[in-house]
């Protein structure tokens, strides 16, 4: 077990000294698009009370958080890899060290798991502090389950930016991943409205995908005093992160990359 | 010395279309091994498939005495390769690049900070470790890339072209650093279309075409089963190529060519060879 999280740090280590070297460009491009949402669908919009019982703010931060977890996690763990992969090679010279697979599975995604719980925490402190103001109310808590929930979220969105990476062809094919999965998962998953208030064959096709269980999961964590914990929402998102770390794994070992 | 890499009816398909096709080769230890070939002959499929870079359909390797489906992760670090195009995280200084290599071969701190101190020093590069990859020329990008596959000490190093795209004084550089690590014992191959390349380093070579081998030896005795003196000359608008085993028999022969025509009579070399075995130029044209 400590060979294999040896493994995983020297794994991670290029990529960590990557984010130093990078640190302020990428905590601007981490931070960014999900404040806009937070001024744009938040504070913007601002429609009173949910039917569950609590401000639009306080219920859309959550779904914010789930939305940055997918934005930072995918997209750092599948832009690096794709550069590494298709243009620099690199990652082949780490393909022919004597790694084990699962170190490369889990030290490729320290980097997405990393950025997307600073874009997270940023957003969810920003919430906070603006709620305790007075605008978004008082109803959002820092769960220990809240910080549980994020962290798989953005490990689950990381394995899906691998596999991403691996499968593409060029970086125009990941252009087009974003476009068709990633961007309707930005809107349509829970994020800014409630799921359940759809017509259930789009509920249907919505659990199909795995940020809809990321942001009724975060938002059950985030706001204990007005929704249950939603364990089958955990239960999804860990089968998720299984399917995506079997994927991975899978492409690796057949050296389909 | 025995086999360090043995190769055993290696197939590789793409598509349907065989790039290395029932292919046996046995490389000893301390040579320095020359796989010579035309574009697409299957010289970097061989590599990728040794490296572990890509899957092959059947057969079997051995590196150092394990099979590389049932031991990959030993026989991987018995080596180390330097692939066509440089493959250095650009991201990273050269010195990141270097620790992330050893680390990925489980090198503590203490270990591979002497081993990269030892071969920067080696190959020149220690005024260029802490700066970005992309501020070196490609020559010194090529020794960076060696350093970072040797530091693990491989028994093995693979070399993909390594001269590829690099002026003459480059080449001749990396050259001299080649000889260096074959004299110090490291078993190396080197796929190359460099024909002198392949004459100037090479203890054996290996012709590969249609992903066969289909000549083995050294290079002078692959030069004497042509005929080691060459007679050149033009008939016809194109020019001709005569082999013979003595330059008495070559001078015979070149009395007999018609008086103004250009003749040039010299020693076989490697292209000589594989443009009689395979009827192209190692470039590829016919």
């Amino acid at each position: 077990m400590s060979n294999l999280l040896r493994q995983i740090y020297y794994v991670a280590w290029g990529d960590m000294m990557f984010m130093r070297h990078n640190f302020l460009n990428i905590l601007i491009m981490s931070i960014m698009s999900p404040i806009l949402y937070l001024i744009a669908f938040g504070f913007g919009l601002r429609t009173g009370t949910t039917d569950i019982g609590v401000s639009y703010v306080s219920f859309v931060i959550p779904g914010i958080v789930a939305l940055s977890s997918l934005n930072s996690s995918f997209s750092s763990t599948s832009t690096r890899m794709n550069v590494q992969r298709l243009y620099y090679r690199s990652f082949d010279e780490m393909m022919m060290c004597p790694l084990s697979l699962h170190a490369i599975v889990w030290g490729k995604c320290m980097l997405g798991l990393v950025r997307g719980l600073i874009a997270c925490f940023i957003l969810y402190a920003l919430g906070l502090g603006l709620g305790a103001g007075g605008i978004g109310g008082m109803e959002l808590e820092l769960t220990p389950m809240f910080v549980v929930c994020t962290v798989l979220s953005c490990i689950v969105f990381s394995f899906l930016g691998m596999a991403a990476a691996l499968l593409a062809k060029s970086h125009q094919s990941m252009a087009t991943f974003n476009s068709l999965i990633i961007l309707p998962m930005t809107f349509l998953c829970g994020t800014f409205f409630s799921v359940s208030a759809l017509h259930p064959v789009f509920q249907t096709i919505l659990y199909c995908l795995p940020l809809t269980y990321s942001s009724e999961l975060i938002r059950s964590a985030a706001l204990p005093d007005f929704l249950e914990f939603d364990w089958l929402c955990l239960l999804g998102l860990i089968l998720w992160g299984v399917a995506f770390y079997t994927i991975d794994y899978w492409l690796l070992k057949t050296r389909k990359v | 010395m025995g086999d360090i890499i043995v190769i055993e009816d290696l197939v590789k398909m793409f598509d349907g279309k065989t790039a290395v096709d029932h292919l046996d080769l046995r490389i000893r230890e301390g040579e320095l091994f020359g796989f010579l070939g035309p574009n697409g002959a299957g010289k970097t499929t061989t590599v990728r498939c040794v490296a572990t870079l890509t899957n092959f359909d059947s057969g079997t390797i051995t590196v150092d005495g394990y099979n590389l489906r049932r031991n990959p992760v030993e026989a991987k670090s018995r080596m180390g390769v330097i692939q066509q195009q440089v493959s250095l995280d650009k991201d990273l200084t050269i010195r990141e690049n270097m620790i992330s290599h050893a680390m990925y071969h489980m090198m503590g701190k203490a270990e591979r900070d002497a081993r990269i101190r030892e071969l920067s020093d080696l190959f020149g590069l220690e005024e260029y470790l802490d700066k970005p990859v992309d501020s070196l020329s490609g020559g010194w990008k090529k020794r960076a890339a060696i350093v970072c596959a040797m530091l693990h000490s491989p028994r093995v190093l693979f070399l993909d072209e390594p001269t590829s795209g690099l002026d003459i004084n480059a080449r001749r550089l990396l050259w001299d650093v080649v000889r260096k690590l074959h004299a110090d014992g490291t078993t190396i191959v080197l796929t190359t279309h460099y024909i002198e390349e392949a004459e100037a380093l090479c203890d054996r070579v290996g012709i590969i075409d249609h992903g066969r081998i289909i000549a083995l030896d050294t290079p002078q005795r692959l030069c004497e089963g042509v005929g080691s003196v060459a007679v050149e000359y033009l008939e016809g608008g194109k020019t001709q190529y005569r082999y013979f085993g003595t330059r008495e028999d070559a001078n015979a022969f070149a009395s007999t060519i018609d008086t103004g025509v250009d003749v040039t009579i010299r020693k076989t070399n490697l292209e000589d060879v594989f443009v009689e075995l395979t009827g192209k130029s190692v470039g590829g044209g016919k």
